[in-house]
């Protein structure tokens, strides 16, 4: 394991690795949920918390230069004073490096207007996977050829290894508004989030927390959620005054139509602040109800919210697995958390099984396998799920155009036998 | 390079069919399927045929009132076409470049395999970007079949203005042709009211530079000013500020040439869209990472019979 401080170091890791044989993973704060950055038959683990200078910030271009390992809430408080931010906010921002961001293409509650990190990364220097350094896209705003960049973005360390990042900075909107619906019912909240979109509002965030979390969140934090409800949402408009004004009055009026037995505006800065600091705090949350969770990362069409939730409690119940749910509902963004006792005998089995039931509920729905945390370990094996033979093919000739000798991270995010030249397709009953 | 047989070009509508190196003599022409497969305006995401005009889509959207901002230069463009050539409208500035509109591609790769990447809902990250790979490959790893793109609320309000608005907030263009700076704002009425205050309303969009020869410069958005400054008169020229893109337009071949060094000099580069010189190869440059490209082309199509000349593959650096 090294810690390199510079480009010049990271390249010379990777150059040890490859004379000695061994492959390389980088790895960030390890706050990954898909086992991207997780070794793998002792690879050289690169960690990049050393690099974690804020390089250099244009505030009339909205361009910061970094290193990987700065984190992602200190970027944003190193140009906070400008009246600018980073975008994309995972729950783990306090800890999460943006270099780590790049790797799963992370996204967060206010990636719903903004998108996730690909739309907010202009320029990678990467040092590839034999050990030379080029840099990827560019501040001009396109670059000829192939947007490697782009590519490079959300491969999950398979690729190379980014050590300096040229983002985008997004200025901060003039006016804000932060509203709080509670509903009786989970359906009720989900069919608010699919009228809010089909009436034409594209909402800052949107996020939904069932009854148990938020009782559990309310516990942990105080935020001022509706202990009663059985599900709550959480939306945030910004920009133009007249703008929010309209958005505010247009989601009230679907939350109401939809049962909300409360609609409420955060009143300053310092409510708005506390309620996200609860939505925020929902992992930590969970602590108070059982030692252990199983958090699951999964997309389906708005439209499709209320059947795929309705099916997650029932699979959930089918395993007598406790299931919580706290998301980004406005992108349709599920993240049902399994939460249990590992030392319950007998636990994991139901938990690996419910969670797999669910994920196929998703794609069954039209979804797709991650949102946001990435295909890591976790969910390679599943990928069949979601692509053709050829499909992962294609996806392995991309990666192997990077890295012919398949050094860079190995056994994430492609199942064995993506490749057609590998062994695979055989017909059920054929004996080998 | 080129493997022996048919050279295939995907073909849209042909607004654009100067761009990049010229195309294969004698090429097979390939044309993609038209025409809208899924829509579903409350997941504000639709699926179509690559072969699907610009204006065909943005009519069905608007019956919704949404729109997908790609913004082509000419609505007779196709969906393939567009994301193919990866030209950015000129509402780029608020609602982001071509690439961050594709959520799904379905191409067909150079040895005949019909590759899926991406998905159909509007956040994803499982597997390799292949969406954005595709967007501004000209054709050269496959031809596209049918892409979903995301939608949004089309805006209440749609104004330009005349004047500078340097401070405004999301603002959806800024024009600059060094002359006049144009500005437009998109919103509900009281907002585009509030922003175009102490501004000159403008009735018509101002027009890009136009002309036989022309090219799309892309500087860092910092240096657009000593760009433009350095083009002098040699060039028609309409700046985006704030995204570093220089839109030349000239009635000789030679001022092109001009136009494209001065972007060098700056740091940028100049993107070929139409005329220019007999021997433009429509890049000027090297592409960077020029092996990994080619071996991202390779990886795609192995046989090199997709528009194996659009891209400067064989230019020297």
């Amino acid at each position: 394991m090294c810690f390199p401080r510079s480009s010049d170091e990271v390249a010379a890791a990777v150059g040890v690795a490859r004379r000695h044989g061994r492959a390389f993973v980088a790895r960030g704060s390890g706050t990954g949920l898909a086992g991207g950055a997780t070794p793998l038959d002792d690879p050289v683990v690169i960690v990049t918390t050393q690099m974690n200078r804020v390089l250099e910030i244009d505030p009339q271009a909205r361009v910061a230069w970094v290193e990987p390992g700065v984190l992602n809430l200190d970027l944003s408080r190193a140009v906070g004073h400008l009246g600018l931010h980073y975008a994309p906010d995972p729950s783990s921002q306090q800890a999460c490096t943006i270099g780590g961001n790049v790797g799963t293409n992370a996204g967060g509650p206010h990636c719903l207007a903004d998108g996730v990190t690909s739309a907010h990364v202009l320029a990678v220097d990467v040092v590839l996977a034999d050990g030379t350094a080029t840099r990827l896209g560019g501040l001009e705003p396109d670059s000829p050829g192939y947007d490697l960049r782009g590519c490079f973005v959300g491969s999950e360390g398979t690729m190379g290894i980014a050590t300096r990042i040229a983002v985008r900075l997004t200025p901060d909107p003039p006016c804000v508004a932060t509203l709080l619906c509670a509903f009786d019912s989970v359906e009720a909240a989900a069919t608010t989030v699919s009228g809010i979109i089909a009436a034409g509002v594209l909402p800052a965030a949107l996020e939904m927390m069932d009854a148990p979390i938020t009782r559990a969140v309310e516990d942990f934090v105080g935020a001022g959620y509706p202990r009663d409800a059985q599900a709550v949402l959480l939306a945030e408009v910004d920009g133009l005054e007249g703008g929010v004004a309209e958005q505010v009055d247009a989601i009230a009026e679907v939350a109401r139509a939809n049962g909300a037995t409360l609609v409420r505006v955060a009143a300053d800065d310092a409510e708005r602040a506390l309620l996200w600091k609860g939505r925020k705090s929902a992992f930590g949350a969970i602590a108070r109800i059982a030692p252990d969770y199983y958090l699951h990362d999964a997309v389906v069409p708005r439209t499709k919210l209320v059947e795929v939730l309705r099916r997650v409690y029932e699979i959930a119940d089918a395993h007598e697995v406790i299931v919580m749910n706290v998301f980004h509902a406005g992108d349709g963004n599920l993240h049902p958390l399994l939460v249990f006792d590992q030392r319950e005998p007998g636990v994991w089995d139901r938990v690996h099984a419910a969670g797999t039931e669910i994920l196929e509920a998703c794609l069954d729905a039209g979804g797709v396998l991650t949102g946001e945390h990435g295909v890591g370990i976790e969910k390679r094996d599943l990928m069949p799920r979601m692509f053709s033979p050829d499909d992962l093919d294609a996806q392995a000739r991309l990666r192997d155009a990077f890295d012919p000798d398949g050094v860079a991270n190995p056994q994430k995010v492609l199942p064995r036998g993506s490749r057609c030249g590998e062994l695979q397709r055989v017909p059920e009953g054929t004996w080998i | 390079m080129t493997a022996p047989g048919p050279v295939v070009a995907p073909v849209g509508a042909r607004t654009h069919w100067e761009i990049g190196g010229p195309p294969t003599e004698g090429a097979v022409e390939v044309r993609a399927p038209v025409g809208v497969i899924t829509y579903e305006p409350a997941d504000m995401t639709i699926t179509v045929g690559a072969g699907t005009s610009f204006d065909t889509l943005d009519g069905v959207l608007a019956e919704h009132g949404q729109e997908c901002a790609l913004d082509p230069r000419s609505r007779a463009a196709t969906v393939g076409g567009i994301l193919a050539c990866g030209l950015s409208g000129l509402r780029r500035l608020r609602h982001g470049p071509v690439r961050d509109h594709v959520l799904e591609v379905r191409f067909e790769t150079g040895d005949g395999r019909l590759v899926k990447g991406g998905g159909q809902t509007v956040k994803n990250v499982t597997g390799y970007d292949l969406p954005r790979l595709f967007v501004g490959s000209l054709g050269t790893i496959g031809v596209l079949q049918q892409a979903t793109l995301r939608c949004r609320p089309r805006f209440p309000r749609s104004r330009w203005f005349a004047g500078s608005a340097t401070d405004s907030f999301r603002a959806s263009a800024r024009l600059w042709d060094g002359a006049r700076e144009a500005v437009l704002f998109e919103g509900v009425d009281a907002d585009v009211e509030s922003q175009g205050r102490g501004l000159a309303p403008l009735d018509t969009p101002p027009a890009l530079p136009d002309g036989p020869h022309r090219g799309r410069i892309s500087v860092a958005p910092g240096r657009v000013g000593e760009c433009t400054a350095a083009l002098a008169g040699r060039v028609r020229w309409c700046a985006e500020l704030g995204v570093g893109t220089v839109h030349v337009a000239a009635d000789e071949a030679d001022a092109l040439v001009h136009a494209r060094s001065v972007s060098h000099a700056y740091g940028g580069w100049m993107l070929r869209e139409a005329g220019g010189p007999s021997d433009d190869d429509g890049f000027g440059c090297a592409l960077p990472s020029a092996a990994l490209m080619r071996r991202v082309k390779d990886a795609f199509d192995p046989g090199w019979k997709l528009n194996p000349a659009r891209l400067p593959f064989a230019r020297i650096g």
